[in-house]
């Protein structure tokens, strides 16, 4: 702005008169030869730049630090964290982020090049003319005059203006010397390394909006990366999880872990990871068990009792209590013959440890095998233990009903016939049951009455009836 | 002697006409002992670019009191203008914030076109009142807004 007056001002060749010692006929001349610029004698601690239209500090190696530091900052930000976020959350995060940081930047180079409100220095006519002044009757002094200072009255306020010595005037007011670039700032704030230059009247906004918007970017670039750690960090614990065929909560609780025991380790784990992974990511999807969309039947005391058979498995006395143990022991008799029924006869035998009903209603035995290959007329069911052809919800309360159906005399002797399963060996979904016999048994039970939610029911009822069995 | 407003078209023009201004100039310097006034800084009102409207000595035989306070005075109003704190600045300023100041790059700022009018006033006065009186003024951009330069030549009638 001052240089473009100046230019006009040169053009018009007006007020050079006076004060340059060049004859006045070679100034229009010389306009048309290259003159040196004035910022090539500034008498300050300064480097110019583009031809003086960038000023700078002596030292700005600093600087040069500072827009490393944001450039690799920001470009790693950009790199990595922005194809992640704007895919995960949105788009807008690097636009945002971009404008931010061409605006930091843009603050940074205005503040770091402009002028910050340099004075100029006395010219030698001015000098002698303050000298006059001050010095007085006295003649002209060799050594340093003494420090001058002139009182001013600001406002009601009365402040003192100090004589610079380098620059050969009297500061105005809120004037510093900056002793490392040399010149006297107006409004001078201080010398920022970091910037390169000094802050002053000129850049002072300029720098103000820099650290501002750098701070907002920084936060911005922080939270960020923070939100794609912390999403990062869940999935990579998930992909632990997975892996290691774990739920978080037995992480949290660290039941499979190997601080509980020596030889504590997880049973549900298939081994290897990759087959860990296989069975969480792609293995069978099981269906919902609440049927959410069935329709209420009407009320018959047919509905299995409250509790859930898996939950049987760690039944507990209190559960138990709710039926007298005769009813436990035909329940459970009933669940047993039940769950015998399932194609197991082509299994190999496992001998099952059957608790004996101790109750006077029991007269189960106590430990039966069934010998591989005996042919189990008395079993009509195939397969899993499918419910009777009407039937489809075990009753517990009927036990006479079923014997009929299997072809019994009575349930007690045929029990030995069938093969037990403890509460672990109890297949939970059906396909994994091994199945030595496939759905056509020999006997020919008609498949049809194969009911796969009925089976589930009738299933968990046989569980519940052995868990209840084996706790007798 | 008025010299014609300067267009690129007739600054040759201006040129040749100022050869023989400065031809003028160049005896009064040479044969004069050119003596010079400083008007300093009135700091009084803060750091608002004012200058002192006290009529120094040295000019007092050269031109009226009245006069030459009267230049001061619109100077100094000329300066406040261009500082002022107002509706417009604030607009200037915020829209060159908004377009990261590259407004700047088709358009001057407030503060310049006013120092655009007050170099032509000073010409102005420059030649209507004080070079028939031996006088000159320096635009006070040229020192760096510290002071007011005033230049006495040697009395000698000036016939064009």
């Amino acid at each position: 702005m001052h240089l473009g007056l100046s230019e006009s001002m040169r053009d018009c060749e007006y007020s050079q008169i006076s004060t340059r010692t060049s004859t006045p006929m070679e100034t229009p001349y010389k306009k048309k030869t290259p003159k040196k610029r004035k910022w090539e004698s500034f008498p300050g601690r300064n480097k110019f730049y583009c031809n003086g239209r960038i000023m700078m500090a002596k030292q700005t190696g600093v600087f040069y630090l500072t827009l490393v530091l944001i450039l690799v900052t920001c470009g790693l930000f950009f790199t990595f964290d922005c194809p992640f976020l704007a895919l995960q959350l949105t788009p807008a995060i690097p636009v945002i982020g971009g404008a931010l940081f061409l605006f930091v930047l843009g603050t940074l180079l205005r503040t770091s090049f402009s002028d910050p409100g340099v004075l100029p220095r006395a010219t030698p006519d001015e000098t002698a003319d303050l000298e006059r002044q001050i010095d007085g009757a006295n003649g002209s002094t060799s050594y340093r005059p003494p420090p001058r200072t002139k009182e001013v009255a600001i406002n009601g306020q009365t402040v003192k203006l100090k004589y610079c010595f380098t620059c050969k005037i009297f500061r105005p007011p809120r004037t510093s010397h900056c002793s490392l670039c040399d010149n006297c700032v107006e409004r001078f704030d201080h010398h920022c390394p970091w910037v390169g230059n000094c802050v002053g009247r000129r850049n002072y906004r300029f720098f103000y909006m820099f650290i501002l918007s750098l701070s907002f970017l920084t936060i911005f670039i922080f939270a960020f990366v923070i939100t794609h750690v912390i999403i990062l960090g869940l999935s990579g614990f998930h992909t632990y999880l997975i892996s290691s065929n774990q739920t978080t909560n037995e992480d949290i609780k660290g039941s499979w872990s190997s601080k509980r025991g020596k030889d504590n380790y997880n049973p549900y784990s298939h081994g290897n990871i990759f087959t860990n992974c296989c069975v969480a990511l792609c293995g069978p999807l099981p269906p919902s068990l609440i049927d959410r969309r069935g329709f209420i039947q009407s009320e018959t005391p047919q509905l299995a009792p409250p509790t859930n058979g898996i939950a049987m498995y760690g039944a507990t006395q209190s559960q138990q209590s709710h039926m007298c143990d005769q009813d436990q022991c035909i329940q459970s008799t009933k669940f047993v013959l039940q769950a015998a029924a399932s194609p197991l006869l082509q299994q190999s035998v496992e001998p099952i440890i059957l608790a004996t009903c101790l109750d006077d209603g029991g007269s189960l035995p106590g430990r039966t095998s069934l010998p591989l290959g005996e042919p189990c007329n008395s079993l009509p069911l195939v397969g899993q233990p499918t419910p009777p052809t009407s039937n489809p919800n075990l009753s517990c309360h009927e036990p006479a009903e079923m014997l009929p159906i299997h072809g019994h005399g009575h349930p007690h002797p045929g029990v030995h016939h069938h093969h037990f399963l403890t509460p672990e060996e109890v297949p939970s979904p059906p396909g994994i049951l091994p199945c030595g016999s496939p759905m056509g048994h020999n006997h020919g039970m008609p498949a049809s009455f194969y009911n796969p939610a009925s089976q589930d029911s009738l299933h968990e009822d046989s569980v519940r009836g052995l868990v209840k069995l084996s706790s007798v | 002697m008025t010299p014609p407003p300067l267009t690129p078209t007739n600054h040759r023009k201006v040129q040749l006409s100022h050869i023989t201004t400065h031809s003028l100039q160049d005896l009064r310097q040479q044969a004069a002992v050119a003596a010079k006034v400083f008007i300093q800084r009135d700091y009084t009102n803060g750091t608002v670019c004012q200058f002192q409207t006290k009529f120094p000595s040295e000019l007092e035989t050269r031109i009226d009191k009245q006069q030459f306070e009267e230049t001061v005075r619109t100077l100094n109003n000329l300066y406040a203008e261009a500082e002022k704190l107002g509706g417009q600045s604030y607009l200037e300023g915020c829209l060159a914030c908004l377009t990261a100041y590259t407004v700047f790059l088709c358009m001057e700022t407030h503060y310049e076109k006013v120092l655009k009018k007050i170099a032509k006033y000073i010409q102005e006065q420059n030649d209507k009142i004080y070079a028939p009186r031996g006088l000159l003024l320096t635009d006070p951009i040229e020192r760096g807004l510290r002071v007011i330069e005033v230049t006495l030549f040697e009395d000698r009638s000036l016939g064009r």
